[in-house]
């Protein structure tokens, strides 16, 4: 393993900046080490090889003539294939799309361009971003560097494996229900979903329109930082997008750095701090808890009573608003068609292009979605929900008068085995219990590692009021200067 | 299917037909509805088309601000509420023509409610009930392949083109408009015409139904007198303001015979047949009972400021019932005259021919008598006659200046609308002007004295009457282009009479 | 008692053009139904003066000005369809045959 894939993005942007690396030599390094263990790990679905290359030329000419470079210029990152990148491949992990090259680039791939970094590929991920373990990959599970007989978590699995397996420092992730946060906490890394409607959901293949969020992935909360305000801000294109500046992230990473925490109110939702989690997980939450208070936070429980409604909510709305979006996947204007053999209507050739395309977590919850928006079910399914939307809303509000953050274990559980759960859809879903909250609400929120149990990640998230995600940096980097950062096993 | 249909006057005696109609317009913005692509009619196939209109995976849409302004100017201009808040929604269903399959519209929260249109028949203020004006998406165009006629029935395949998917689309949809009786097509038929009138005034819409800038669905039921409402159809594919008429008539018969056989009325959609002015069923499609409609969420809400939608109000132009009613006065038109006008189509036309230069009267003479009969005689609309009113002006413009009388001037219009020329260019050309030297005229006079010296004679007793004859005499030998006034001056000066 | 019959599971297939096979349909059926039995839990929260959420940002207005921007290329428009006749994508006929009668 090069030295050059251990160091974080920061120290990476430096060297380039420094003339002490080239941006070539950085990104053959991290094309090296995919080529050594991404057999292993399958974090991508695509290596550009020669994209990425020719990306880190353009970096080095550029520094060689002395014109100015982006923030992050140099450094290799990982896209979850979930975002549009013009002419190189995106699946989002569905048979149904394979080998569709769009013929436009996402907002955020764009910044990332602007901003000097280098695309390495395209990361495996759970099709459609729907599940928790990227086990619903069409092109087959990712592995959790810490123990490749588990999941790295859902449905981004293939960003924080190839993080944690120092495939790539960076790398973007999209949040619907916990697709950043969840696989964050069980690979050790460090995952931030910004405000919804922070970052541009335009070229991000829809999932649940009203919850998805892209966001940074990286080893450390800073790198976490220059990510976030390297792809954030207003994008006339997408019309949620908030037409506000991306908060100071950077600042609020470097000053949580400081340790200090004095002053700064964090609530335990009760809630989510009993029941629910696995006793290893609780136990290093607490042991967080602890060590937030010695950096000078004051603790207290907040009450949220709605959040336990949250997981239903959420399993009505987003599901509702994929059974639409996924509707135009029907083999008329790109990917697969199956079944046109001249003797079918188009409605046969449909069907079955969509029955072969899609995988059975897909079409679950198309089926969930397409029942839930049904004119005699709507509102006691769709409808109900988001009233419940709203109640979480005020949950949350009523909370964030009373302190700064609110703080829960990222997700119930460690790293399960491989398999584990697929038989049971709902035992799946409930890897998002405390993570689905924050989507519902459109605040930010942060996983951050905080410890091991029984060898394997622990994250504890951290969630603000909207477009406060650097008060979520601050206090997550101040966590990280307590507890340090988690290194899996040698590969 | 056939049956033999009762009378038309037989079946408004009997029955009493509720009528609606929802109508949608193309508007005139540069971009569509929710990408920056041109509206432009006609083009090369999927050559105006972005991954937004394409719904490409990832896409989105971001919400015209024109199409936003043309709605509220719609709505202000049939007395519509426009909301202060309002939503887009998805219709979701599956076809090729539609990218998304879904259609972005507006459901339960519309951008204008509750207005009206007055409308004139027979002379009559009939004041139709607007329920709302909405915003909404354009679909792609299918090219069928393989059947028959280009039908979609029989078609082994079809191809589709998406430059119209997205073009933005006003919906107006009228209440239900009871108690017309035997007027019901007529009704129809002058909502429609007014309705076109109005959104051309406004300049949001070319509003031409054979580009399907305008499209109409009519929506027809029938009850006996006293009765709840009968179950309605909804008629697609009227395409003309004449189909308009036809569409409602015809399905108000078809009904009828279904209601007198002891049959039910099936709440469907069905297809007028331009060919034969009836109606037939539609597709029947599955998933039409259920759009599972919810607030589209790549949309947020429209809010129009009422200092805005106050600016709007201010500023719409005279609208047309009340243009026309000022155009009669100054006109100097009776009712039935007007109505006469109105109903030639010839408003804007004898309008500009004014505007033009011509006065009023002798504008209506030209567009009602002759140019009226040469677009009946060729089944042409007015407008597409042949001539301008600038020609038309023009023309006049030679008859005052005595260049042209009004024999010589029909012909020279002829010559116009067979595309010779400007009135000026015609007359030149094939040599039509009045004969006013006075040297020539004096010859053929003479001429023309000699040749009948007892007329002569008669006129000079002092039966001036008489002149005529000699009149004709010289018309003949100038070929027609002599001013008979000035010829008959000219023989009584001649004959000191 | 079940949420879901295996024939509305079937309609919402037919629905969402989805050809399931039959094993499938036992499958999705007992599925949909534990998820459905736990998703209707938000049948109990009081809400019924709550207003719903349907966007969590509170915007308004966000409008386009009605300038154009460049289109794709025919090439790059029909780059990624399966199948592609004159200039535009080619789809299999439209009706069934039984309603095409």
């Amino acid at each position: 393993m090069s030295d050059l894939t251990t160091k974080t993005a920061a120290e990476i942007a430096a060297l380039v900046a420094g003339g002490e690396t080239s941006a070539v030599e950085v990104t053959q390094a991290h094309l090296d080490r995919i080529a050594a263990v991404d057999d292993q790990v399958h974090a991508f679905l695509h290596v550009d090889t020669e994209g990425a290359l020719a990306a880190a030329r353009a970096v080095d000419e550029r520094r060689a003539a002395g014109e100015p470079l982006g923030p992050l210029a140099g450094v290799p990152v990982a896209v979850k294939d979930v975002l549009a990148t013009k002419g190189v491949p995106t699946t989002v992990g569905s048979k149904i799309l394979e080998g569709w090259r769009p013929p436009y680039d996402a907002t955020i791939v764009e910044r990332l361009r602007a901003a000097g970094t280098v695309m390495l590929g395209k990361t495996n991920m759970d099709e459609f971003a729907m599940g928790s373990s990227t086990e619903y990959s069409a092109y087959g599970p990712t592995r959790n560097p810490w123990d490749l007989n588990r999941i790295p978590g859902g449905s981004g699995g293939g960003s924080s494996a190839a993080l944690a397996a120092y495939e790539a420092p960076l790398a973007i992730g999209s949040d619907t229900g916990g697709s950043i946060r969840q696989p964050g906490a069980v690979t050790g890394t460090v995952g931030a979903k910004p405000t919804y409607g922070g970052t541009s959901r335009y070229g991000l293949v829809a999932f649940s329109s009203s919850l998805d969020t892209p966001g940074p992935c990286a080893r450390t909360v800073l790198d976490a930082a220059l990510l976030h305000e390297a792809i954030g801000g207003h994008d006339p294109r997408d019309s949620t997008s908030i037409p506000q500046p991306v908060p100071d992230v950077v600042a609020a990473a470097k000053l949580g750095a400081t340790g200090d925490l004095t002053g700064v109110k964090l609530g335990i939702v009760t809630e989510f701090a009993g029941e629910g989690a696995e006793p290893g997980v609780l136990a290093v939450f607490r042991e967080a808890v602890d060590a937030l208070t010695k950096l000078g936070a004051e603790i207290v429980e907040v009450s949220c009573p709605h959040f336990t409604y949250a997981l239903p909510a959420y399993y009505l709305i987003a599901p509702s608003e994929c059974s639409s979006n996924l509707a135009r996947f029907d083999g008329v204007r790109f990917g697969l068609r199956v079944g046109d053999d001249g003797s079918r209507s188009l409605e046969e050739v449909m069907s079955l292009t969509r029955e072969a395309g899609f995988g059975p977590e897909v079409k679950r919850r198309i089926m969930l979605g397409t029942y839930a928006l049904s004119s005699g079910y709507y509102d006691a399914y769709y409808g109900q929900a988001q009233k419940v939307r709203t109640l979480i809303t005020r949950d949350f509000t009523a909370a964030f008068e009373q302190v700064d953050a609110l703080i829960s274990p990222t997700t119930p559980f460690v790293a399960f085995p491989i398999g584990a759960r697929t038989s049971d859809p709902y035992q799946m879903y409930l890897a998002d219990l405390f993570t689905i909250p924050t989507n519902l609400y459109g605040g930010p929120g942060i996983s951050v590692p905080c410890g091991l149990s029984d060898g394997l990640p622990v994250g504890l998230q951290v969630m603000a009021p909207t477009m406060a995600d650097d008060r979520m940096y601050r206090v997550a980097a101040a966590l990280e200067s307590a507890v340090g950062t988690f290194t899996p096993p040698a590969l | 299917m056939t049956t033999t249909l009762p009378s038309y006057d037989d079946v408004v005696a009997r029955y009493e037909p509720v009528i609606g109609l929802e109508t949608h317009v193309e508007l005139g913005t540069r971009t569509k509805m929710f990408c920056g692509c041109p509206t432009d009619f006609g083009g090369e196939p999927n050559t105006r088309v972005c991954p937004v209109c394409l719904g490409l995976p990832g896409s989105l849409p971001v919400v015209n601000k024109a199409a936003v302004e043309a709605t509220i100017r719609i709505g202000l201009a049939l007395n519509c509420s426009i909301a202060d808040w309002c939503r887009f929604a998805r219709k979701n269903y599956f076809y090729p023509d539609m990218p998304k399959n879904f259609q972005i519209s507006q459901y339960d929260e519309p951008l204008c409610v509750d207005g009206y249109l007055d409308v004139e028949v027979n002379g009559e203020t009939v004041r139709i009930g607007i329920e709302r004006v909405h915003m909404e998406e354009d679909t792609g165009k299918t090219l069928h392949v393989g059947g028959a006629t280009g039908r979609i029935h029989g078609a082994t395949e079809s191809l589709v083109d998406y430059n119209r998917a997205g073009i933005p689309l006003v919906e107006i949809v009228t209440k239900p408009i009871p108690g017309t009786g035997e007027l019901a097509p007529e009704v129809a038929r002058a909502y429609v015409t007014e309705l076109r009138d109005v959104i051309r005034s406004l300049g949001v819409s070319d509003v031409r139904m054979e580009e399907g800038s305008l499209r109409c669905d009519v929506n027809t039921s029938l009850n006996l007198p006293g009765q709840e409402w009968g179950t309605r159809t909804e008629t697609k594919n009227v395409n003309s303001l004449r189909s308009v008429e036809r569409a409602v008539r015809s399905e108000m018969l078809r009904q009828a015979s279904v209601l007198d056989a002891g049959g039910r009325i099936t709440q469907e959609t069905r297809h007028f047949q331009e060919d034969t002015g009836d109606t037939r069923p539609g597709r029947s499609k599955e998933t039409a009972t259920d759009y599972r409609y919810f607030p589209e969420p790549d949309l947020v809400p429209i809010a129009p400021d009422p200092a805005w939608v106050a600016e709007l109000k201010a500023a719409l132009p005279e609208l047309p019932r009340v243009h026309r009613r000022r155009l009669q006065e100054q006109w100097g038109l009776s009712d039935l005259d007007m109505q006469s006008v109105l109903n030639a189509g010839a408003v804007e036309l004898i309008e500009q021919t004014v505007a033009a230069g011509a006065t009023p009267a002798a504008a209506r003479k030209w567009w009602l008598g002759e140019l009226s009969r040469r677009a009946n005689e060729t089944g042409v609309e007015l407008v597409d006659v042949g001539a301008t009113p600038e020609q038309v002006a023009e023309l006049q413009g030679l008859v005052d200046a005595g260049k042209l009388n009004d024999k010589l001037a029909r012909t020279v219009l002829e010559g116009v609308v067979a595309g010779e020329g400007s009135p000026t260019e015609v007359m030149t050309s094939r040599n039509l002007e009045v004969v006013s030297d006075t040297g020539a005229l004096t010859a053929a006079v003479d001429e023309a004295i000699a040749a009948n010296p007892d007329i002569a004679d008669k006129i000079r007793s002092g039966k001036v009457a008489a002149a005529g004859a000699l009149v004709g005499a010289v018309m003949k030998t100038t070929r027609g282009q002599a001013d008979a006034k000035t010829v008959r001056e000219l023989i009584l000066a001649r004959l000191g009479a | 008692m079940a949420a879901i019959s295996r024939e509305e599971v079937a309609h919402l297939a037919r629905l969402s053009r989805l050809a399931v096979t039959e094993e499938e349909l036992d499958t999705f059926a007992g599925q949909l139904d534990v998820i459905l039995q736990a998703v209707a839990q938000v049948g109990k929260v009081a809400a019924a003066d709550i207003p719903p959420t349907s966007h969590s940002v509170p915007l308004t207005n966000v409008l386009r000005e009605d300038v154009e921007t460049p289109c794709l290329t025919p090439e790059e428009a029909l780059s990624g369809a399966p199948d592609v006749d004159q200039q535009r994508f080619r789809v299999p006929r439209i009706l069934n045959e039984d309603l095409a009668s």
